[in-house]
């Protein structure tokens, strides 16, 4: 596992970034905490001949809370997440799931940023974005541009992003109400079987808006309007959960690798479901 | 003399001997990240080697280009088999009496096989080169079932093309190996048929790795101007590695030393010759140079030795009140393309037929078949003595389904077919003599500490919420007893390429009481030279942290035979024992000239000889230390030192009694291990903490086996777990807590009444997990599934049962 040899930059700001990628075009990749890509490099999957280190670039960095609009710094790492007190009391979803990514060498180095470019259908973040409904800022030659997380995924490793691009940051609004991080995994450090993302409001002892994102259950991260909209007006009783599970069934498409085969993973996909919308419920 | 008063306590106290929870003296340089590691070794000019391997299963090797890789800047060399062919190294022999290709001849037999292999100035050079190597290959019929091997007309191994007999026996077809029987088959059957009861169960002991934290790898550098080879490797046997280096290179064995440095766990994947050492010897040979080898990750996990992979069908025979009255066990054992198990030679399925476990079963009959297959070689006893897993994982399960089919508590039926404590020695129907073992005790101690029949009340209760729809747990109850069979071996039917089972020691004593002790075993981590020096201490009088223990340099080190099979306290131990009487001797008879009476008058004291019935009259063993160096003593040669080699009279049998606690959840299946207790009888007791240390990581290792741990392949031949992020390597994480108990039921036969340890809770612990997973079932109408018990195959149990509405 030794990656082939490539050229290190460690640019000071975007504009050096940019101006690396428009250099070398393809040649050219740039690494965050690098714990999906340099694998990538030492299994010799990724070639990247010039490898452009985000590490220096104060900009990506920091956690705002601007009144209700929460924005993360592409660098900001999963380490930061779970203890940032001020997100972990306006979105104490963010902090439950980055508890569940890997563990903590590997969370002190992975980042937000990269856990969403990547574009890895295991990747918890991806899930987690769409369910909060957050937008994704990117930068490119022509400038800035915004694009929402339920838009973002394309396939397995396809994004929205053009590769002169840089992922800057994710803002969504404080979210309101219950939430939960749910995930089935083999052991540490794994990629889950099945995770669901849950927030939850209620009003009059009704579940007034729903949101719910299934993470490594298709080629991208599924964000199922149906699941949600089956929760809606209820107060989360059986029938409700196995009408969301239902509709959830029907969004997702995941296949069999050495998790398991596609009955098991359907299966546990309902069960995590059920078991996330209870404890948001619980907790709105 | 022999009551411990305080004063003689705290010399004793002093010595650090044997029942000492001594720290380990290893750790300080393990816990500051100052081991020394092979790859650790860093030398001028050494070259670094890699593999380009077989991306196929099965495939004819037809070209092999190496121009590319020659042409980049850097690369020194790259060998293929017609490089190896003028020198006879393009094969070599395995130590199951096979023999192997070192890099591909003609054609592949598994899945990251070793084709070519590129030398090169520094590692990603090397790496660059292993890419550039162009092999062209014509794709062949894959086989990865034994079953359906021996059926196929497709010939694995063409160079065995018309041998009907191999080193073990008549062939039945040319992807036959051999077959391996032991007990009498006549009367088993007689049994069999006639009996009240019988159960037949087969089970398939799936594929998996030792995975040792460090990978295999070695430094060899030929030194041309004195003509001497100095191999520095990662060798649980670095005697029998320099025997064979020998004979296969034809340099003279005195011109040849092996150094295993620190070893990162070895488990027995570092038991067996692998191609890259021998690639590595030739590279240094050709260029010069010190040539380093070692393998990644994935290669290790790919291509040096599995463990297990066996497919084993029982019948068990009883009355109706649960005797057992016979057992059959047939086995098809699945070798991969080369027959490169690591077993003494004269037992091709290791020690199998230490299957009738801790009972007593009058008739057995065992047949093992092994088998070629599209899948790597190896075979080696992982974290067991010699196939003694499969063995005991056989016999647990089929107790388990013979309480099923009777209708019986499983606890209870083991208790009535235990071996009886005046049975010992026992003679079992398979062929060994059990030495000492007291099983009821053990197992009336486990099932009361964990209050067993509490358990199973509470287990009743949950069934019965479970089937009025309050819980989606379930509770399963795993209990194991195991009995190991360590420390090979005896040298009349032990041997390893012809070199006899024993081990040994050396002992100087310095002139100022301090010493060296050298032993012929190897640490990969057990804690040798914290242990050895107890037993030592014990023996000689002096303080084990003034003993330095060394090992693993074959020009210091007297000749063993290394470190596997828990062979380490019963072999080596014995010897270091026997070397310290031989010692003790002689110091009684510079202490009697020095206190000038007769050599029977002093008598050994903790740490000194003293008069006998004059206490205060008495040489320490540092002043007989002294003075066998500064004094003529009339008829004593100077110096004090000693030499044992000891060849056991028997083997040893630890054995314990396990009970996992676990709860299932059966909608995810997903296991929670409630509690683990571990009650081990390893005979006498040298270094408890050690002891609870080695129990820990083999139920650890146990934990990983039964639940998820594996080498699978697809139809292809493809390895589909060779990272560790499919292949379970568990963590803190996923670790209960496990509680350690003993009993002590000392060997009879070995000097100081130790068995041997480090083995034990994973041959006891695969069972008694996979025991617990299958035990929450039975309610249900489980009888037998199949390890590894992951989290999708439990689901999938429960699914099969209809438990998921
Ligand atoms: C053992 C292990 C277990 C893991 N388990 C989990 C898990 O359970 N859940 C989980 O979600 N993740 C898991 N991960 C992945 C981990 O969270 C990664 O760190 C994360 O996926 C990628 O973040 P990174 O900062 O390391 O990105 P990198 O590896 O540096 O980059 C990943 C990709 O994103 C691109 N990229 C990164 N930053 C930007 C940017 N600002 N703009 C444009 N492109 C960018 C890179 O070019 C690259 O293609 C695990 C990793 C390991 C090693």
């Amino acid at each position: 596992m030794i990656p082939a040899a490539f050229d290190y930059y460690r640019p000071k700001d975007v504009e050096g970034v940019l101006a690396l990628l428009q250099e070398h075009g393809d040649d050219a990749r740039v690494m965050a905490g690098g714990h999906s890509l340099i694998p990538m490099m030492k299994f010799r999957m990724a070639e990247v001949p010039h490898l452009i280190d985000l590490q220096d670039i104060a900009a990506l960095r920091g956690i705002t809370i601007d009144g209700d609009t929460i924005t993360i710094g592409a660098m900001v790492s999963q380490h930061e997440l779970i203890n940032h007190d001020g997100l972990s009391a306006a979105a104490p979803i963010l902090r439950e799931t980055a508890l569940q990514i890997a563990d903590p060498q590997v969370r002190y180095m992975g980042t937000v940023g990269g856990n969403i470019a990547n574009g890895d259908p295991g990747n918890d973040m991806p899930g987690l974005m769409q369910c909060l409904d957050a937008q994704i800022e990117l930068l490119g030659p022509e400038g800035s541009r915004v694009v929402a997380a339920r838009d973002y995924f394309e396939a397995a490793y396809m994004t929205d992003r053009e590769d002169d691009e840089i992922l800057i940051s994710v803002s969504f609004a404080v979210p309101a109400g219950g939430y939960a991080y749910e995930k089935q995994k083999r052991k540490i450090g794994d990629y889950a079987t099945a995770a669901a993302a849950v927030q939850i409001t209620k009003v009059g002892g009704k579940v007034a808006t729903a949101s719910i994102a299934m993470t490594n259950l298709s080629d991208v991260p599924v964000w199922s309007l149906g699941a949600a909209d089956a929760l809606v007006g209820t107060a989360c009783e059986a029938g409700a959960l196995k009408a969301a599970v239902a509709a959830m069934l029907g969004d997702i498409d995941p296949t069999e690798d050495n998790r398991g085969p596609v009955a098991f993973k359907r299966h546990v996909a309902g069960i995590i479901l059920t078991r996330a919308i209870t404890r948001a419920w619980d907790r709105a | 003399m022999n009551d411990l008063t305080p004063e003689r306590e705290e010399r004793s106290a002093n010595l650090k001997g044997l029942g000492c929870s001594r720290k380990r003296v290893e750790d300080a340089r393990f816990t500051q990240g100052k081991g020394n590691y092979v790859d650790d070794l860093k030398m001028p000019g050494m070259l670094h080697g890699d593999f380009v391997r077989s991306p196929y299963a099965h495939a004819r090797v037809v070209s092999v280009n190496k121009d590319a890789a020659l042409a980049l800047d850097g690369v020194v060399a790259v060998l293929t088999a017609e490089d190896l062919a003028p020198l006879n190294l393009h094969w070599m022999p395995t130590l199951a009496g096979d023999k192997q290709m070192v890099l591909a001849d003609g054609k592949v037999l598994f899945q990251g096989q070793e084709v070519a292999f590129v030398v090169a100035r520094d590692r990603y050079v090397a790496a660059d080169a292993v890419e550039l190597v162009e092999v062209e290959y014509e794709e062949l019929p894959v086989l990865t079932d034994p079953f359906e091997s021996l059926k196929s007309d497709v010939v694995l191994r063409e160079d065995l093309a018309g041998q009907t007999t191999g080193p073990h026996g008549p062939r039945k077809h040319h992807n036959h190996i051999f077959t391996w029987e032991q007990g009498d088959e006549t009367a088993t059957n007689q049994v069999m048929d006639s009996a009240d009861v019988v159960v037949e169960e087969s089970m398939y002991y799936h594929r998996t790795h030792p995975c040792p934290l460090e990978t295999c790898g070695c430094v060899a550098s030929m030194d041309k101007v004195n003509g001497k080879l100095t191999l520095w490797g990662t060798f649980q046997a670095p005697h029998v590695v320099r025997t064979v280096a020998s004979m296969l290179s034809g340099i003279e064995e005195h011109n040849i030393r092996v150094i295993s440095p620190d070893i990162g766990g070895g488990f027995g994947n570092k038991v067996g010759v692998y191609p890259g050492y021998i690639c590595s010897i030739v590279a240094s040979i050709v260029t010069g140079q010190p040539v380093k080898w070692v393998e990644d990750r994935m290669e290790n996990l790919m291509a040096t030795a599995f463990a297990r992979d066996y497919w084993m069908t029982g019948k068990i025979a009883a009355t109706k009140e649960g005797k057992i009255t016979g057992l059959h066990c047939q086995v098809t054992a699945d070798h991969g393309g080369f027959d490169a198990c690591a077993d003494p030679t004269k037992f091709p399925a290791g020690f199998m037929n230490i299957c009738t476990g801790s009972y007593d079963i009058p008739v057995a009959y065992l047949a093992v078949d092994g088998v070629y297959t599209n899948k790597a070689p190896g075979g080696v006893s992982y974290r067991c003595s010699f196939r003694v897993t499969e063995a005991v994982y056989f016999i647990e399960r089929m107790i388990e389904v013979l309480a099923i089919e009777l209708d019986m508590d499983s606890a209870e039926l083991r208790r009535i077919n235990f071996i009886r404590k005046e049975q010992f020695p026992y003679q079992s129907a398979l062929g060994w003599e059990y030495d000492s073992g007291d099983y009821h005790t053990a197992w009336d101690k486990a099932l009361k500490t964990v209050d067993y029949d509490g358990l199973r009340k509470e287990q009743a209760e949950r069934v019965a919420a479970f089937k009025r729809g309050e819980t989606r747990t379930l509770m399963g109850i795993g209990l194991s007893f195991f009995t190991e069979i360590v420390g090979a071996g005896p040298v009349k039917n032990c041997d390893i390429l012809g070199m006899g089972m024993f081990d040994s020691c050396e002992i100087r004593i310095h002139p100022t009481g301090s010493a060296i002790a050298r032993l012929g075993t190897i640490s990969q981590g057990q804690g040798h030279a914290t242990t050895f020096a107890q037993i030592l201490a014990s023996e000689i009088g002096i303080p084990a942290d003034s003993i330095t223990i060394e090992e693993g340099d074959t020009d210091t080190a007297p000749y063993g035979l290394g470190t596997y099979g828990s062979r380490s306290t019963p072999v080596a131990g014995a010897a270091a024992a026997m070397a310290g009487r031989k010692i003790r001797a002689k110091a009684q008879m510079i202490a009697a000239y020095l206190l000038e009476v007769h050599d029977d008058d002093v008598e050994f004291d903790v740490d000194r000889f003293v008069v006998k019935g004059v206490p205060e009259r008495f040489k320490t063993m540092k002043d007989i230390a002294y003075a066998a160096y500064n004094q003529a003593i009339p008829g004593l040669e100077p110096g004090l030192e000693a030499v044992s080699y000891y060849d056991p009279p028997n083997m040893t049998y630890p054995f314990g009694a396990y009970v996992c606690v676990m709860d299932i959840d059966v909608d995810t299946g997903v296991p929670d291990i409630r509690r683990f207790y571990a009650l081990d009888d390893c005979g006498t007791r040298i270094n408890p903490m050690i002891i609870e240390g080695q129990v820990h990581g083999g139920l650890t290792e146990a934990l990983a086996v039964a639940l998820g741990q594996e080498i699978a392949y697809d139809k292809m031949g493809n390895v589909k777990n060779a990272t560790l992020m499919d292949f379970f390597l568990p963590t803190a994480w996923e670790v209960p807590n496990f509680e350690t108990d003993h009993t002590v039921t000392p060997s009879p036969h070995h000097p100081i009444g130790a068995k041997g340890v480090g083995e034990s809770p994973h041959v006891g612990g695969v069972p008694c997990f996979s025991n617990a997973v299958q035990d929450a079932f039975r309610a249900f109408g489980l009888r037998h599934t199949n390890m590894p018990h992951d989290h999708w195959r439990i689901w999938q149990t429960a699914n099969d049962l209809g438990l998921h509405e």
